[in-house]
């Protein structure tokens, strides 16, 4: 019931995009997010499309895959784009129940750019996740925050801790439902009720969950001492992150997309 | 009063790529008071097969009848189905949470709605069924052994008062001499109460003593039915699956193929015992 969720998901597959670096991919979506809101006409979104379009291409993941999770979006984009359709000021179009409410030419443009830019943003930055494991996205975390160790931030156990966290969430769902289904047979009730019956339901899911969470917890933490882990000091890597040649071809076609992009969006 | 299923298929994330039919075409037959145990390999689908009996899955093909009524049909009450069908699923104590192990117990029964008195009767009556006695109805049930927290937690499900008593490899992580004492239990219970009783495990040697009849599962498929007797005659079969009989059938095997007169159906250590004796002319038994 809960493995429909494919936003911010690893697709398995082997692509050239897949194979970047992940401090590419990270400063890549990094910026590409920042320039969606540089663009002031129609020929940036142009160009971010076919930026995106040759990624998506290049990444080899089904278009059909991304767009299944933009399915979780689709509300909040739907209520944005009403939003600025109908209050947006300007020179009316069409209106109805005697001019209260009214779609503008300006309120059609703002919708249509907010619309592309929350798509751009949400599929630019799937685009990350779907391409890139959990363990390399936090590798490539910890490198580039590396800086800031000089200021006494533990960057090393923060980006362990984030890839921790990662890994268990697939664990902690299946648990989820795995619990449920033990509670159901034993009569629980978890979809009738009243708010406040709800919420009592959820006692016997939440505390059988928060126990085997910190059961998995201790058992790591055991297993990682078992393996004389100390932390990130003088600790190497098995895969050290170094830049190949495509690293650079990619910071090129990126530094390329952010001065056509910007340049033409903001004429 | 019986279930039964009519050509069940079950396929997992129908539709995609990913689609994996996991229960392919199943027919069966259990019928009242039976024991049966389900023997598989890991992801031959026994899991799944059982969820199926009590409506927690739905078959994606075919049909499960519960006493001469299908389950998915609309308006089934599947809460009185699962009252009637108890599910323990594997590593049962994951799934307690009361402050004490007689409320953890009486959570099944208040589900259904029971009065207090009648709750606290089924609670006290389930956990003297699985042997715990009143010492530790107010004990943390956190603070019990491995093998007493998975006697309170099938407590929890027997409370339900089910005719049929499904438990998914109720031996799995404990010690050889807990896991004796499960099964004993298990049988005791089938014998006191006349309950239906579905014995899901890998391990032939646990299932071999106890049940009347055993199903083999692989690839989704009913492989093997019949009396254990049965099932370990082809114990060549089984061992291509990755399943083994228990080692008293590859011992009286082995014996009938040199020549002795046993009886290779033996599948207990007394009747092998009782076979060898009898092949060597001897009348008494091994005994001491």
């Amino acid at each position: 019931m809960l493995r429909d969720i494919t936003l911010g998901q690893y697709y398995q597959t082997d692509s050239v995009i897949h194979r970047l670096d992940p401090r590419v991919k990270l400063g890549g979506t990094l910026l590409f997010i920042i320039s969606l809101f540089f663009f002031q006409n129609m020929w940036g979104y142009v160009i971010a499309a076919a930026f995106l379009a040759l990624v998506i291409h290049l990444s080899t993941v089904p278009f059909r895959y991304i767009v299944k999770g933009m399915r979780a979006i689709l509300f909040l984009l739907l209520i944005t784009v009403a939003f600025n359709l109908f209050l947006t000021p300007g020179t009316p179009l069409v209106s109805f129940f005697g001019g209260h409410v009214r779609i503008t030419y300006e309120g059609i443009r703002l919708a249509v750019f907010i619309a592309l830019r929350l798509c751009f943003l949400i599929i630019g930055s799937s685009m990350m996740t779907l391409t890139t494991t959990p363990n390399n996205l936090t590798d490539g975390m910890e490198k580039m925050l590396r800086p800031l160790k000089l200021f006494k931030v533990p960057v090393h156990e923060v980006a362990m801790m984030m890839s921790i966290a990662l890994r268990f969430i697939p664990i902690l769902l299946e648990e989820t439902d795995k619990i449920m289904k033990a509670q159901i047979a034993r009569g629980a009730d978890f979809e009738s009720g009243k708010l406040v019956q709800r919420a009592k339901a959820m006692v016997p899911l939440l505390v059988p969950l928060f126990i085997s969470a910190f059961r998995r917890a201790n058992d790591l933490a055991l297993a990682m001492e078992a393996r004389c882990y100390r932390g990130g000091e003088g600790r190497a890597k098995m895969k050290p992150l170094i830049y190949q040649k495509r690293d650079g071809i990619a910071y090129l076609c990126l530094g390329l997309y952010l001065v056509a992009g910007i340049g033409i969006g903001r004429l | 009063m019986s279930i039964v299923l009519e050509h069940v298929s079950y396929i997992y994330e129908a539709g995609t790529p990913l689609a994996q039919r996991a229960l392919d075409d199943i027919c069966l037959e259990i019928p009242n008071g039976q024991f049966v145990g389900l023997i598989g390999h890991t992801g031959s689908g026994k899991s799944t097969l059982v969820q199926h009996l009590n409506g927690l899955m739905k078959a994606t093909e075919g049909h499960v009848y519960y006493n001469g009524e299908d389950i998915d049909a609309p308006g089934y009450d599947k809460k009185k189905l699962r009252s009637s069908v108890g599910l323990v699923f594997q590593y049962p104590e994951h799934q307690l949470f009361e402050i004490d192990v007689f409320s953890d117990v009486c959570f099944g029964p208040k589900n259904l709605g029971l009065p207090k008195e009648e709750v606290e009767r089924r609670a006290r009556e389930a956990l003297n069924l699985v042997g715990l006695s009143e010492e530790y109805d107010k004990q943390s049930p956190f603070e019990l052994s491995g093998g007493q927290k998975r006697r309170a937690a099938i407590a929890g499900v027997l409370a339900m008062g089910p005719k049929v008593l499904i438990l998914d490899e109720p031996t799995a992580g404990l010690d050889p001499r807990g896991r004796e004492e499960i099964l004993q239990q298990i049988k005791r219970l089938q014998v006191q109460t006349g309950m239906t009783i579905l014995l899901v495990s890998h391990s032939m040697e646990d299932v071999a003593e106890y049940v009347d009849r055993i199903l083999v599962m692989n690839h989704g498929r009913v492989m093997l039915d019949g009396a254990p007797r049965e099932v370990f005659r082809h114990y060549k079969e089984l061992e291509e699956v990755g399943l083994a009989a228990p080692q008293v059938t590859y011992i009286m095997h082995a014996l009938h193929e040199k020549g002795f007169d046993v009886d290779a159906d033996a599948t207990t250590i007394e009747e092998a015992a009782g076979e060898i004796m009898k092949a060597l002319g001897r009348s008494e038994t091994l005994r001491n």
